[in-house]
């Protein structure tokens, strides 16, 4: 057991293929036997993951689900900016730059768009909890729209450490609640063509709850969701704490 | 043996887009990167593009690129087995309430934005 251990802890990422082949493939057999395919194996798979996620955290304590259990580490690895960013980009070979030039306008108004509502329902949903000054308001806003946005506007605006942690957390949940929602109600509201799914991938923001979410619902869409998407964290860390603060400043 | 020019080509733009997301972080005075992996595939599919152009692409250059593209969902499971999905639930009801009422709220919303942009 002792060699075995040391194996994977010198090996930690070629476990982590190891272990993510293991979890497809029990997604996969499940969504095929028990639910006759109605929900693709992906989405099964990402769900999993984030339970495992969670029981991650609560064996070990730490801030990174699974990866912070010693053995799973690769999984941290494999799962994490690096690769994500560089898997990202590579779905960019399967789309078409004429496609998404023609639909840049939509995806650019609902970047903006996107950042405004999620910022505001943030700082009105805080507000009802009982926060009154203009930088816990700010941040929680900002963690609404994405949960890097949340920690560097709250870093901005000098946020107590609390609301900091506050603002990352809500941007996780979002993260987590589109990467479950989407593939549900992608049918119901139209996100079925490149076009659409930029502007999905603008309103919405966080870029890993709308890789994952398309992901799980048309992995073809995934780059065009994508390539909004990335734009959100950047104008979101640019927007809130500057223009969103002045204005909360007049308000508060 | 050419697979290593289509990794390279894919690593090549991914360097070039998160300089370009730094420097304009940085340009903006705020610490973040604005839209470097948005810039990286934009340029990647430049890239695409004139190599297709000039005939200079071939199936094992497109593979080392394909690789990496059918990896992007094992790596999303992967991510999601990485996050602070426990603290995320009980940090108490607000952060559950902000992250996930504003994104119930903008699938309602969706529709409407779609409608209303092929109208003008």
């Amino acid at each position: 057991m002792d060699i075995f251990l040391n194996l994977v802890g010198k090996n930690g990422l070629i476990f982590g293929f190891l272990v993510i082949g293991i979890i497809v493939a029990f997604s996969e057999l499940f969504s095929k036997k028990v639910l006759n395919s109605k929900i693709p194996g992906s989405a099964i798979a990402i769900f999993l993951g984030l339970v495992l996620g969670y029981v991650g955290g609560v064996f070990s304590g730490g801030e990174k689900g699974l990866a912070d259990i010693a053995i799973f580490k690769g999984v941290g690895i494999l799962g994490g900016a690096m690769f994500r960013d560089f898997a990202i980009v590579a779905t960019a070979i399967g789309a078409s730059f004429y496609l998404v030039r023609k639909a840049g306008l939509l995806g650019m108004i609902s970047l903006f768009f996107g950042i405004g509502l999620f910022f505001f329902m943030g700082v009105l949903l805080a507000y009802a909890w009982g926060y009154r000054d203009a930088a816990s308001l700010c941040t929680i806003g900002a963690g609404a729209c994405t949960y890097i946005v949340g920690p560097v506007t709250g870093a901005a605006v000098g946020a107590s450490s609390e609301v900091i942690a506050l603002s990352i957390a809500a941007g996780v949940v979002k993260t987590i609640a589109v990467t479950i929602i989407t593939p549900i109600a992608a049918n119901k509201i139209g996100l079925n063509s490149p076009e659409s799914a930029m502007a999905f991938g603008g309103l919405m923001g966080t870029s890993s709850g709308v890789a994952a979410g398309l992901a799980a619902t048309d992995p073809k869409l995934v780059p065009y969701g994508a390539v909004t998407a990335t734009f959100y964290t950047g104008l979101g860390c640019l927007i809130c704490p500057s223009l969103f603060y002045i204005l909360l400043e007049m308000i508060f | 043996m050419k697979i290593i020019y289509g990794v390279a080509l894919l690593a090549l733009s991914y360097l070039i887009g998160q300089w370009l997301g730094e420097f304009f972080g940085n340009l903006l005075g705020i610490n973040a990167n604005v839209g470097g992996v948005g810039f990286a595939m934009i340029i990647l599919m430049v890239l695409k593009e004139w190599f297709i152009k000039n005939s200079w692409m071939s199936p094992d250059i497109d593979s080392g690129i394909e690789f990496w593209n059918k990896m992007y969902i094992p790596v999303v499971i992967a991510m999601a087995a990485s996050l602070n999905v426990k603290s995320a639930v009980s940090t108490g009801t607000l952060a559950i309430v902000a992250g996930a009422i504003p994104v119930v709220v903008s699938f309602f919303v969706f529709p409407m934005i779609l409608k209303n942009f092929h109208k003008n």
